[in-house]
């Protein structure tokens, strides 16, 4: 049955079926036939996680420069989209010990623009700080931008009359349904996706595999990073900008450098350099951390009360896992490969004996 | 015609003098090849050529331009692509995109439009992977175009390494060490090869140990001997001069 389904226009149908499956899914969850309100939200901040995390490997696993500054990337974002979108007459409720800058306090933009406008910020931001660091390589340019992440927070966390400070903001309107964060989400995705597979993500993958000889044939080093990193941003600011309005507060805490770490968890599981592995682990680390909360109650079995069972343990259980997986996984989920329909049957038709040798994947 | 000169360059590291006033002119449409006994100076001189070191005295000419100091990217523009003596192929890429990689640095449309794949970018899409499978087809490389790099044999990948420099529009192509390690079916496939490319205008300079691919292919030697020039003539010339043969087999004990 498998080697039947596996040809190609059996292969366009299976796809279109997946595709309803899951909009039927999406749209019985959005209007409350299944699920709760906290399926709901884990759904929605893995769609968020999914677009910061492919980001993110756009920049690391694709370009191959170490960058550890998404956390902030996320908070130019997140920070545009609650400062333009609480409504003005909410503004003096939340500003209340030190009145919003009185330019800002006029300016209210609709969601999409102001979206945007993050993403934008972010990536400007991002030009910025590229034009220093991305002279640096690998472990240098972690720390550089990791330094930057941490400047940004406790910027925002001192431009008072702009973020608030330490208080953060809320009411940010809430979005009405799961199709802005799923359809963000897809678009994403889709557009990285298409920028890997054109010629400028060819000239990406070649700064990654061999930077001096991607120079000897005439790429721009400097150019195609900070191109790279500046698109990493923007998709970052994106999703910071979703985060900000699917809590409906902000503050910069939420911020901190270890955001980056789950970021970082994902595209690992997934395989640096593959975009379908990032979605799944996306989703599934996220949800996957939800399920873990279970290590964090008490837990008596049979009347003995385990001592480990407790809060924060969910985080040791989540770091021996991120033991395991670069001890035994290197290479994650799917390494450089994507996700297809062949990937699939081809490690389904693995498990029986083949008498024909087949020369699709190549060892890693 | 001269399309490059090298002149008067010297490249120090430290208190090392890795090339001394060295003086070099390829000429247009030849094969010229640089010899001389390992740390003679030929690779940094290639690396001096392309960018990747800036001559601590000196200067490069190249079509009457002076390139000296310009990063390895630019240089590769104006029209000089190399090998390496050690392959640095896109190794976990496909053949077709390594090709297709060299094709990039002449690419006019935006990121933007090639991301939304708009009709211009399209077609530039399209044209630069015909060209890339035509120049596949040339070096014999077009039924390999789908296998990953590493995984072809070494021969071919050294061939795809030349195709790769070759996409770029050269017409200055410079080769280090293109025929080590390859054997006798391989060798005879370069040496058709650096013909071929002769034939299509294009100047080649060589690092070569194999003599055998000198005497078959070279115009003109350039003999380098600790950084310095030796001499300098057709092959032949410098094979029999008694300097050549005293810096590769040292000096006869029957002097005395």
């Amino acid at each position: 049955m498998i080697d039947k389904l596996n040809n190609k226009k059996n292969k366009i149908y299976l796809n279109i079926l997946l595709a309803v499956i899951f909009a039927i899914i999406i749209i019985l969850l959005d209007t409350e036939r299944i699920g709760d309100n906290y399926i709901r939200r884990i759904l929605n901040l893995s769609a968020i996680y999914t677009i910061v995390s492919v980001s993110m490997n756009l920049v690391n696993g694709f370009t191959g420069l170490f960058s550890l500054g998404q956390a902030g990337f996320m908070a130019v974002g997140a920070y545009t989209v609650a400062i333009f979108t609480v409504p003005l007459a909410e503004r003096a409720k939340i500003f209340y010990i030190i009145p919003q800058n009185p330019v800002l306090a006029q300016i209210e933009l609709p969601f999409v623009i102001a979206l945007i406008l993050g993403g934008l910020l972010a990536a400007l931001v991002a030009i910025l700080i590229g034009l220093p660091v991305l002279r640096l390589k690998s472990d240098y340019l972690a720390i550089a931008t990791l330094g930057f992440s941490e400047i940004i927070r406790i910027v925002f966390t001192n431009a008072k009359s702009i973020t608030n400070g330490a208080l953060g903001i809320n009411r940010i309107p809430p979005m009405p349904t799961m199709w802005v964060f799923f359809g963000v989400a897809i678009l994403s995705v889709l557009l990285i996706w298409l920028l890997i597979n054109s010629s400028y993500g060819r000239a990406f993958k070649a700064i990654r595999e061999d930077e001096v000889a991607a120079e000897a044939m005439g790429i721009n080093l400097f150019k195609h990073k900070v191109m790279s990193f500046a698109v990493g941003a923007f998709f970052a600011g994106i999703g910071g900008g979703l985060y900000a309005s699917l809590l409906a507060s902000v503050d910069p805490k939420q911020f901190y450098f270890t955001v980056t770490y789950n970021f970082l968890l994902i595209i690992v599981l997934g395989g640096m350099g593959s975009i379908s592995g990032t979605v799944i682990a996306a989703f599934v680390v996220t949800s996957g951390l939800e399920v873990l909360r279970f290590f964090d109650e008490p837990l008596t079995l049979l009347g003995v009360n385990i001592p480990l069972f407790r809060p924060g343990f969910r985080m040791v259980i989540f770091s021996l896992l991120l033991m395991i997986l670069v001890l035994f996984f290197r290479n994650g989920l799917l390494g450089q490969k994507e996700m297809s329909w062949k990937l699939i049957f081809d490690c389904f038709n693995k498990k029986k004996p083949r008498k024909k040798t087949d020369k699709g994947g190549t060892a890693q | 015609m001269s399309i490059l000169q090298i002149n008067n360059v010297t490249m120090q590291f430290g208190g090392v003098t890795a090339v001394n006033n060295l003086n070099i002119e390829v000429q247009e449409g030849k094969i010229e090849a640089l010899i001389g006994p390992n740390g003679a100076g030929k690779t940094t001189a290639f690396n001096i050529i392309t960018g990747v070191y800036s001559p601590t005295k000196g200067n490069v000419i190249y079509k009457g331009e002076n390139i000296t100091g310009l990063t390895p990217d630019k240089i590769t523009k104006k029209g000089i692509a190399r090998t390496f003596q050690n392959i640095r192929l896109f190794k976990n890429l496909t053949v077709l995109d390594n090709i297709l990689i060299a094709n990039h640095l002449r690419i006019n449309s935006g990121f933007l439009s090639c991301t939304l794949r708009l009709p211009w970018s399209n077609r530039e899409e399209r044209h630069m992977l015909e060209k890339s499978e035509m120049l596949l087809d040339k070096l014999g490389l077009l039924g390999l175009k789908n296998e990953i790099a590493h995984s072809l044999p070494y021969g071919e990948q050294r061939r795809l390494e030349i195709a790769r420099a070759l996409a770029t529009d050269a017409k200055l192509l410079l080769l280090d060490e293109p025929a080590a390690g390859m054997n006798r079916e391989e060798f005879n496939f370069l040496q058709d090869i650096i013909l071929n490319v002769k034939q299509q205008g294009i100047t080649i300079l060589l690092v070569e140990h194999t003599m055998e691919l000198v005497e078959a292919v070279v115009d003109h030697c350039v003999v380098l001997n600790y950084g310095q020039k030796l001499t300098e003539g057709p092959f032949c010339d410098c094979e029999s001069d008694p300097r050549v043969i005293e810096a590769y087999l040292g000096k006869e004990e029957a002097e005395c």
